[in-house]
């Protein structure tokens, strides 16, 4: 399905629930670029996105700029989110992971130090959520927007505070949610496509890596310091 | 409301390497077992099979095979004076859990220490004098020598039917096997794994330097093999997925393919899973183990298992936490160096490495096993002279590849941007054209580095957490910037396109990034029950019907992966209790 890069989720649900309370407020109108016929268009031609799980609009909106600058489009692969890395976090966050398996939660909850690693109370839903609001609240007061509507350099720089930990944040460190983000967002990119993310196998492809089914009795003498030349498969081809 | 169980000749709590080998063992000299595991019934055939068995992401990242933090973990503090934090996320170190335990998820490198190694007190003492010694640095002798347990040693590796080249027949050195090893009676059952790409590298380099090479004993069969079981372990696909991960090629040595066929059909033999163990029921004025309690966790029920013998087979932690709950013997305090429960916990000094690129040459890191190194043993142990150099020990270095998964695999050049554009680039670019240079070190027992229980934190059956006292100390800042200096001269030789320098483990020690599950001590073996808690037997001091088997027993580490060691002493072990006890119950060794 053809997807109008010009209108993202965030915008569409504002621009459709503007039409559902009609007469349309017409700040929420003015906010975004598209016009209203490009927003009936996107009604009745709805993004490639999956359904989301549990992230907000506004959260998935975050993980889309941010995916999409971690990993920008090239002629290596297309961008993170095209890849649908906002999609593996939104249905990562939304199953066990994301509810605290394999997570030690009980109390006191002290500050610990560096080398004693995750000491908070929170889930890595509630994580994230909080982290995505802080992030959020340092660009509006940096830049008097939300993350996702910075343009590309100002997202590169951001990132960049955030990743020295020099971005205020609420409850834990901006260098903290940024290696959280990274780690999470790579974990999209590299996964198996079953997940949601590596859409077309798109990273393995892009560093040659092949997949499955990964039986080289043969190959490794075969291919000793040559180039495997066979394309990349998925748990899916398998299935 | 607890539900007395009827007696059973024995009882092995925990069902991996070593209490599969023990419960093997036992019934084989027609004991009555009764095999107590926590986890589910893990079996190849329905748990890892293709595709699923590939995933990364479940495996690797959400560690679907390990301890769950949530029901168990350790309290962690680098000195005695701090306050110790709960590991809410495991990290540093992940124990199994489940039927084969971490044995179904190693690696495969299957080592035997050098001699020097077992004797390392009394060898140090001779060659560097009385007083070279700190006296912080609490080395001990293992009580027994290499020589003794080499049969158990080779028996071990041919259950697992490991793959390597002897350095070292019956006295004969043997160019392209580890020369420093102690004499074998037998090569090793399985030739070696055919050389990587990096392992060939490994190997021109370290010629050109005067070292020699050997491959690094794996147990990923290089063929089809058949061991003294009867059974048959399938040739290894150099898949990639060992760490972490089952093998769907059953290549891969555990107890689930090498031992567990044979145990499961034996009516000798009960295997109760979802049976977590809860307390030993410890008789203090018999001096022995009377029974053993456990939750059904499926339905929460108390049941007590009274058992002739008790076999505590479980991790380092667990084995702790259970002769520490139970009370046998004297938790050790490190003011006062008195009591020996909890002394000398040790580590490893892992993951230390130094990267070299190559624009010009293919690695394919992804076609490989676990265990699948080119090794030099020139600077391990005490196999170079030690004099002046203000340390004690030494590392393995290998180069090879074990894998090419690209979630956690994806090397680039130092000084790489961590994401965008140019991390894009340089990680298209290097994926396969780099490998690590890898040294692991001795770790040797330092007088406050130990274990007791956390007087705050719970686990999930309302016990107190183990609380680890640990910290890297001179002895391993110095060892390791050693180590780094000599794994760059190697990577240098190698003439690479780019060359990262050494990282090494400096500063304090972490819990959150995996270093390796080769935790030991605690529950050390020793000659003197003042300083150690079971004796050269793995008999506990003070309860002469419990035998603790694993790594929980070493009285420091050596750099080797320890399971080579772990499953030699269990048979050294469960001879002493087929052989000698069973007929004479009570202690093997004069308390």
């Amino acid at each position: 399905m053809a997807k109008d890069p010009k209108i993202g989720r965030r915008e569409f649900l504002t621009v459709a629930g503007a039409a559902a309370l009609a007469p349309a407020a017409p700040a929420a109108a003015q906010q975004v670029s598209a016009t209203p016929s490009a927003a009936m268009a996107a009604a009745t031609s709805p993004p490639v996105d999956e359904p989301l799980l549990t992230l907000t609009a506004t959260e998935h909106a975050f993980f889309v700029a941010a995916a999409d600058t971690i990993i920008p489009p090239d002629q290596l692969s297309p961008s993170g989110s095209d890849c649908g890395v906002a999609n593996f976090i939104d249905r990562q966050l939304a199953g066990a992971y994301g509810t605290g398996a394999r997570l030690y939660r009980q109390g006191p909850f002290p500050k610990g130090k560096p080398e004693q690693g995750y000491q908070l109370s929170l889930n890595p839903r509630e994580f994230f959520r909080a982290g995505v609001a802080s992030a959020n609240e340092f660009t509006r007061k940096t830049y008097g927007k939300d993350f996702d509507r910075l343009n590309e350099e100002q997202r590169i720089a951001a990132l960049k505070t955030m990743e020295e930990g020099k971005a205020e944040f609420k409850g834990f460190g901006s260098a903290m949610f940024f290696n959280a983000l990274l780690q999470i967002t790579m974990e999209g990119f590299f996964a198996d496509p079953v997940y949601g993310g590596n859409r077309d196998m798109a990273s393995w492809k892009m560093v040659g890596y092949p997949g499955l089914p990964a039986t080289y009795r043969n190959d490794i003498r075969k291919y000793l310091g040559k180039t495997y030349d066979k394309p990349p498969r998925s748990i899916a081809d398998f299935s | 409301m607890t539900t007395i169980l009827k007696e059973v000749d024995a009882v092995v709590i925990g069902v991996g390497w070593t209490g599969s080998i023990m419960a093997r063992e036992l019934t084989k000299a027609g004991l009555n077992v009764v095999g107590l595991e926590r986890g589910a019934k893990r079996m190849p055939s329905e748990d890892f099979t293709l595709p699923n068995v590939r995933d990364d992401l479940k495996y690797a990242v959400r560690q679907e095979l390990f301890q769950d933090a949530q029901e168990e973990t350790v309290s962690f503090r680098h000195s005695p004076s701090e306050a110790a934090l709960p590991v809410r996320r495991l990290g540093s170190f992940l124990p199994g859990t489940g039927l084969g335990g971490a044995g179904s998820h190693w690696n495969g490198l299957t080592w035997r220490l050098l001699p020097s190694d077992h004797n390392l007190r009394t060898h140090l003492t001779q060659r560097y004098g009385q007083s070279a010694i700190p006296s912080e640095m609490t080395i001990e002798d293992f009580p027994v020598s290499y020589d003794e347990l080499e049969p158990y040693y080779d028996h071990f590796e041919k259950i697992c039917g490991v793959s390597g080249k002897a350095g070292n027949l019956r006295g004969q050195k043997i160019a392209g096997g580890n020369m420093f090893e102690g004499p074998r009676q037998n090569e090793y059952p399985n030739k070696p794994l055919p050389q990587t790409m990096a392992g060939s590298i490994m190997e021109a380099a370290c010629k050109d330097l005067g070292y020699s090479t050997f491959a690094g004993p794996s147990a990923n069969a290089s063929e089809v093999y058949t061991n003294p079981e009867g059974l048959t372990l399938g040739a290894c696909e150099f898949c990639g997925h060992c760490e972490r991960f089952g093998c769907e090629a059953n290549a891969k040595a555990s107890p689930n393919v090498c031992i567990l066929p044979n145990l499961l059909s034996d009516p000798k033999f009960e295997l109760r899973n979802y049976a977590y163990v809860k307390e030993l029921v410890y008789d203090r004025q018999a001096r022995k183990v009377k029974a053993v309690r456990y939750i059904d966790t499926r339905t929460g029920e108390e049941y007590e298992q009274p058992a002739g013998i008790v076999v505590l087979g479980a991790f380092v932690f667990n084995n702790n936490l259970l002769m520490m709950t139970a009370g046998i013997g004297e938790q050790y305090d490190p003011s006062t160096g008195k009591g020996a429960l909890g002394r000398n916990y040790c580590y490893q000094l892992s993951g230390n490495t130094v990267t070299v690129f190559f624009e010009d040459k293919v690695i394919n890191p992804f076609m490989a096993s676990g265990a699948h190194t080119t090794n030099i043993d020139d600077f391990n142990g005490d196999n170079f002279d030690h004099g002046g150099l203000g340390f004690f020990g030494g590392a393995i270095i290998a180069a090879g590849t074990t894998n090419g998964r690209p979630i956690l695999t994806r090397p680039v050049p130092s000084g790489t941007p961590r994401w965008g554009r140019e991390w894009k680039q340089a990680t298209a670019k290097w994926y396969n054209h780099a490998f690590n240079i890898g040294a692991s070190g001795c770790s040797y027992a330092h007088r406050e580095n130990f274990l007791d229980l956390d007087p705050t934190y719970k686990d999930v059956l309302g016990r107190p957490l183990i609380r680890m006292s640990y910290n890297f100390r001179e002895n391993d800042h110095k060892l390791v910037e050693y180590i780094g200096a000599a794994m760059e001269r190697i990577g240098r030789a190698m003439n690479p396109t780019k060359i990262s320098p050494a990282a090494v483990r400096r500063g304090n020690y972490s819990v959150v990034a995996y270093q390796s599950t080769h935790n030991t001590g605690g529950t050390i073996m020793g000659s003197d029950p003042k300083t150690s808690v079971v004796n050269r037997y793995l008999q506990a001091w003070n309860a002469d019907n419990l035998f603790v088997v694993g790594a929980s027993v070493f009285p420091q580490n050596a750099s080797y992966n320890p399971t080579g060691l772990v499953g030699a002493l269990a048979y050294w072990s469960a001879e002493a209790i087929t052989q000698r006890y069973i007929k004479n119950p009570g202690p093997l060794m004069p308390v």
